[in-house]
């Protein structure tokens, strides 16, 4: 099976060919110019992954609070993070960094707030 | 009215504002104050919750917030002062300003040098020259991501984006995840301004379509946006007949190109470049008042905020420099933009050069596999490769002092080179 991408580490955006197994298993790559497409390529092919950010209302303060996850989840739970964020509650005080959410739906990830609120 | 002085004033705590005045207080004895007109430090940052800032400055991907905090931090750290809530009004050749505010009216402020960070803003549907109803549900797409992430609430629920600059396709993830359906990119060139980045992860992932040479015909709604019209469009961007789409949206967001934000710039009679439509600045960043210097997206509007932080330090230094031992009047070179090139900064230099001189400009096309050529008189002082040049990524390049020597013409020009 062959799947086609086109990388996002640099301005060339290099259109990159990627060749899976029947089980969708990682088999080689052409196209790319550098060894960071390939790295790119093998990654988004198997396990693609995403930083989320979003902000979340606060009791307490009229400006939401910005969060990100501490680290890329699967993309495909990015619906289910939203989900798990539309249901928090929080009120002020927040500082910069604190978690929100540990390990959100088990994927290694904190929500941290990105911003203080008082 | 109350009077006071300071020595170096700066206009905006945005990145541009915050880094000019670290650095303008870590170079220099005197007092240093910051205005800003919205109630809390950061400028536009505050609302740009996305990740990918800082990996130039700071080595890791940071929030638009966390970028803003690392500089507030610093400012606080310092003693800054920085005046909130508080809009400047005019800036006098003599260097006065004048701002008002509800806690303290009208005041003016003498200063000894001040530096121009107001930033820049987006470009409007009026000069868009787009057909169609006034109607309600049409906002430039900084405008929906301060509903969204700084006000909380959702200004549309069917959206399309017109422009593909970063802002918009940031937009079109963000308006998709609160729960809206985005229909549709529309973008007028052949080419996206935006990262390759962004198009995957924001529209890509969300299976948001992207119409390159396409623009909006018509817009449709009485009190409300109901409905608009999209078109291809042939090689002179005029709307192909026969190639019409109709989109059911009551909400479309423009990202359609920013524009520095200038009126003060103009009010104190400083000179504008037309292609930047920002000042004319030699390699302090100085204007054609001495004295009054301009950086960050005021000046010229970056793609990073590295950048535009990095050219601040350069600005609050020099404003430093110019109260410490003001400048002797100076012998100019010009900088002249050659084929392929649009819009270099700075547009003059002052021989001979003593430091390195930061030179950026934006390509005028795409240029795969060519040459950035820096000449004068013929003679040739620089010659870079690269891969690509894109009109979305502007380029840097320094030029060392000992290149600036014994110069055959009172101009340099920069140019691209297809090899």
């Amino acid at each position: 099976m062959e799947q086609s991408i086109t990388c996002i580490n640099c301005p060339v955006g290099c259109r990159m060919t990627v060749v899976l197994s029947d089980t969708g298993g990682f088999e080689s790559v052409s196209g790319n110019t550098c060894p960071r497409g390939a790295a790119y390529a093998r990654q988004e092919c198997t396990l693609p992954e995403r930083m989320v950010t979003a902000v979340i209302p606060v009791s307490g303060s009229a400006i939401p609070l910005s969060v990100k996850t501490s680290k890329p989840v699967p993309k495909d739970m990015i619906p289910a993070v939203m989900g798990e964020l539309s249901r928090v509650c929080i009120s002020v005080p927040v500082s910069l960094g604190q978690v929100i959410i540990p390990d959100i739906l088990h994927t290694g990830s904190d929500i941290v707030a990105t911003r203080s609120l008082k | 009215m109350t009077e006071r002085n300071v020595d170096i004033l700066i206009v905006g705590a945005g990145p541009a504002g915050l880094a000019a005045a670290i650095a303008a207080h870590e170079e220099h004895v005197g007092s240093v104050l910051v205005i800003e007109r919205e109630k809390e430090p950061g400028g536009i940052l505050r609302q740009c919750i996305h990740n990918g800032f800082g990996l130039h400055r700071f080595k890791e991907e940071l929030t638009g917030p966390e970028y803003a905090q690392k500089d507030i931090d610093r400012i606080h750290e310092l003693g800054i002062p920085v005046e909130c809530s508080t809009t400047v009004l005019s800036v006098s050749r003599d260097k006065s300003v004048t701002c008002v505010s509800s806690e303290n009216g009208l005041q003016l402020i003498h200063a000894k040098a001040v530096i121009l960070a107001m930033g820049c803003r987006e470009r409007p549907r009026g000069a868009l020259c787009t057909p169609g109803t006034r109607c309600a549900g049409i906002f430039s797409a900084g405008t929906a991501q301060r509903f969204v992430n700084l006000e909380g609430f959702m200004p549309g629920r069917r959206v399309v984006i017109l422009g593909s600059g970063d802002i918009g396709l940031i937009m079109a993830r963000r308006m998709t995840l609160q729960g809206a359906k985005v229909l549709a990119c529309v973008e007028i060139m052949p080419y996206s301004s935006g990262l390759n980045r962004n198009i995957v992860q924001c529209l890509q992932d969300y299976n948001i379509p992207l119409y390159l040479s396409h623009t909006v015909t018509d817009i449709r709604g009485r009190e409300r946006l109901e409905g608009i019209t999209v078109s291809r469009v042939d090689d002179h961007r005029k709307p192909v007949p026969g190639t019409e789409m109709d989109f059911d949206c009551d909400t479309l967001l423009l990202s359609c190109g920013l524009i520095p934000e200038n009126e003060l710039t103009k009010g104190a009679g400083i000179d504008i470049s037309a292609v930047t439509s920002g000042a004319v600045v030699d390699d302090m960043l100085q204007t054609s008042i001495p004295g009054i210097f301009a950086c960050g997206n005021v000046l010229h509007v970056h793609d990073l905020v590295d950048h535009v932080s990095d050219e601040s330090f350069r600005a609050g230094r020099a404003a430093a420099d110019y109260i410490r031992t003001g400048f002797v009047s100076p012998e100019y070179i010009s900088v002249l933009d050659g084929s392929g090139v649009r819009g270099t900064v700075p547009q003059k230099i002052r021989i001979p050069a003593d430091n390195p001189v930061t030179l950026s400009f934006r390509p005028a096309d795409v240029f795969r596999g060519s040459s950035v050529v820096v000449e004068c008189g013929g003679k040739e002082l620089l010659r870079k490769k690269a891969l690509i040049f894109t009109p979305g990524e502007m380029v840097h390049i320094v030029l060392q002092p000992g290149l600036l020597h014994d110069l055959p013409s009172d101009s340099i020009i920069v140019r691209l080179e297809r090899n």
